[in-house]
């Protein structure tokens, strides 16, 4: 599905993505651990597309194609969705209007025909529902005004709409209450299946005992410095990440 | 006053003879009162001349270059013209004028309510409405007002009378056409008396311009005591014309006016719009939009004089400038001592969409009052890089990503239109001309 090879990335001089390697395969569930400020939100944003990083090294392959010379909306169109850290407020556009134009441009690039309005109306009230989002949506314009939890679940609501293959979820657990979290994550669960594939970016182990990942890696200083099975993070989760980046200076010899 | 030598150089050589013809054929029909008050204009006129860019008032706008052609103001020959455009609201009445004069296809709905006039300036208002006009023509300093004072040849007159709200918009179309450089004067004359309320769509396309024209239309509005007009100002793709359209209102106690000034695909304008909220209690909405490219030069120019107590105006200006357009804004809010609790506000908002592209805002707030609420902002920028991006992820193509975000930004102004035909119609059109 996605394969990352010693991918170097930055923004104006400063390299922030130091060789990192990453494969997932079809179905699998990969969350991503670390410190802040050590890229994770860089390396989502270079998946998909942000043209203000520079990738200056390695090569990204998503489902057999290069990803990185693609276009934000091809990549989109290919299967790949992020749910962002910190989803923007865009005011005047309406969340209806541009989902529909969104569905629809996926579907003409898969020579589609245009969603049917009813069928339209009907997926929303279903995906609406799997996240529990009861803001309503229509007359209201992208996540404006709305809760920093109801942006999270506006996020998966929409990653759910346009049904990818490939699902980045970074930090879509924090901001939410102990219930959104459930909800949020269960709705997540429904949609695994094992053609979609998750990166599930994450600082809590809590949001990994709902979504359980097939490996936790833990990322530092713009790499993958370890990786192991879900019990990665509760390890993490009770010593911090001093013993990874100790066994790292130990390791490297410094 | 003795024109100087400077003041000469600014008055196009041609107009002086031209006036004199028209007032010995054209207007010579016309009562006595009416050709003094066009000779004390053209004098007045004369005294000024064009205003240079010296002048503050025209700092950014060259009409020593929109007038430097080789125009006529003497023309009325009748235009076969095969194209009136569809009505925009549904069921307006119409009226239909050609480089200032009025067009025989003017559609006049007969069932009107009693009392209330729907033609033309130079005859119905002439004749029923003499003392009038004799009373309120040339109350205005401006230079290029004065100029219309003198040249104005014909427009709409809408009247209507105390506690009739009329219910079917007014259209008034002005069509630009023809293969000679003209100077065209029309002028429009709107009143609407007391508890009245009426609704006008002022829409100046050019069908066939084949030779530059300057449009200098002066369009005065009367909002009596307890009124509720709706002014909207089309200006859509005029095609090799320079258009100057001044607008005038003047509000009684009580009244509400809103008006909107939609610029699309013009190549040069210059709007002035002046309210004069001369009652208590009075309520000014005025808001614009301009959708710019190629070498167009919007100059957008407000003033509004708050002249007592309890007024509220509020001004929501925004453009989207392309290519190597400009544009302006100057916004004045003038507030008399006698005029306390005003609240006045006024904002613009302006994305440019090149590096070419330039726009010009400046405020002018005078307040002589202590207790009122006054704020201005402006904000210029570029499309939001962030926003462009999240709606990419998501699928769209850069292009519909653009045109989602523009047309939030325009939709603003568009909301604030309160006729549903209208605003469908612009909403449609500001779409089309989003497209790249
Ligand atoms: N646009 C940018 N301009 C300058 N520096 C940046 C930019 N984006 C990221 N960085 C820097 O790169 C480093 C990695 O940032 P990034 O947001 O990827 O970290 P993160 O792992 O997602 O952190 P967190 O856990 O806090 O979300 C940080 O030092 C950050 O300051
Ligand atoms: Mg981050």
């Amino acid at each position: 599905m996605l394969t990352i090879k010693n991918l170097h990335a930055g923004i104006s001089e400063k390299e922030i993505l130091k060789g990192f390697n990453l494969e997932v395969k079809a179905g699998e569930v990969h969350a991503i651990m670390g410190p802040n400020g050590s890229g994770k939100s860089t390396l989502s944003n270079v998946l998909a597309g942000k043209k203000e990083y520079e990738v200056t090294a390695g090569e990204v392959k998503f489902k057999g194609k290069d990803l990185l010379v693609m276009s934000p909306e091809d990549r989109a169109r290919e299967g790949l969705f992020l749910a962002f850290q910190y989803p923007i407020e865009i005011p005047g556009v309406s969340n209806i209007n541009f989902l529909k134009t969104a569905i629809n441009e996926i579907r003409a690039y898969k020579k589609m025909q245009p969603i049917d309005a009813k069928d339209f109306l009907k997926l929303v009230k279903e995906k609406q529902a799997l996240v529990e989002l009861q803001v309503t949506l229509a007359n209201r314009s992208v996540n404006e005004g709305f809760s920093g939890g109801e942006k999270k679940r506006n996020e998966i609501f929409q990653m759910a709409m346009l049904e990818p293959t490939l699902c980045i979820l970074d930090e879509t657990d924090s901001g939410l209450d102990i219930d959104a979290l459930r909800i949020v994550a269960n709705g997540v669960n429904k949609l695994r299946s094992k053609n979609r594939s998750f990166v599930v970016i994450t600082h809590y182990q809590r949001l990994l005992d709902y979504i359980i990942p097939d490996f936790v890696h833990v990322m530092y200083d713009g790499r993958i410095v370890k990786s192991g099975a879900k019990e990665l993070a509760l390890e993490l989760e009770k010593k911090g990440y001093d013993w990874v980046k100790e066994k790292l200076a130990v390791g490297s010899g410094q | 006053m003795i024109a100087t030598k400077e003041n000469k150089a600014t008055i196009p050589a041609q107009l002086e003879g031209e006036f004199q013809t028209l007032l010995s054929k054209t207007f010579s029909s016309e009562p006595e009162w009416l050709k003094e008050k066009r000779k004390e204009a053209f004098d007045s006129f004369c005294q000024t001349g064009l205003p240079t860019r010296k002048n503050e008032e025209y700092k950014y706008t060259d009409l020593k270059k929109i007038f430097s052609g080789n125009f006529t103001a003497v023309h009325n020959e009748s235009h076969a013209l095969n194209f009136i455009p569809a009505p925009i609201a549904e069921g307006s009445i119409r009226l239909v004028f050609i480089n200032g004069w009025l067009h025989k296809d003017s559609t006049l709905s007969s069932k009107l309510p009693k009392g209330v006039l729907i033609g033309n300036l130079a005859t119905d208002g002439l004749l029923k409405h003499a003392d009038f006009l004799k009373k309120n023509f040339s109350s205005n300093e401006d230079a290029l007002s004065r100029l219309n004072d003198a040249l104005w040849t014909d427009g709409a007159f809408v009247y209507v009378p105390e506690n009739i709200r009329l219910e079917i918009p007014v259209e008034i179309i002005h069509i630009s056409t023809g293969k000679k450089e003209l100077l065209s004067s029309p002028r429009h004359l709107i009143i609407a008396e007391k508890n009245s309320s009426v609704s006008i769509i002022e829409n100046n396309i050019s069908v066939d311009t084949f030779a530059p024209m300057i449009i200098n239309s002066q369009t005065d509005i009367f909002s009596g005591e307890n009124s509720n007009v709706q002014y909207y100002r089309l200006q859509n793709d005029c095609r090799n014309v320079s258009l100057i359209s001044s607008t005038h209102v003047k509000q009684e106690k009580n009244s509400h006016f809103d008006t909107n000034t939609i610029t699309l695909g013009n190549e040069w304008t210059r709007n002035n719009l002046r309210i004069d909220l001369e009652g208590e209690n009075c309520e000014s909405h005025l808001n614009g939009l301009f959708v710019t490219n190629g070498t167009a030069h919007t100059d957008n120019h407000t003033s509004v004089l708050h002249n007592k107590p309890n007024g509220q105006s509020n001004q929501l200006y925004k453009g989207i400038l392309d290519g190597r357009s400009t544009g302006i804004f100057n916004g004045k809010i003038f507030v008399e001592r006698d005029a306390q609790k005003t609240n006045a506000y006024q904002s613009s908002k302006n994305i440019l969409l090149s590096d070419d592209a330039t726009i010009n805002t400046k405020p002018q707030l005078e307040i002589y009052a202590d207790d009122v609420k006054c704020s201005h902002g402006s904000s210029t920028g570029k499309l939001d890089e962030d926003a462009l991006f999240y709606l990419r992820t998501r699928g769209l193509s850069e292009d519909s990503a653009r045109r989602l975000l523009l047309y939030a930004f325009a939709n603003d102004v568009l909301n604030t239109i309160k006729n549903e035909s209208l605003k469908n119609y612009l909403e449609e059109l500001v779409n089309e001309r989003l497209e790249k």
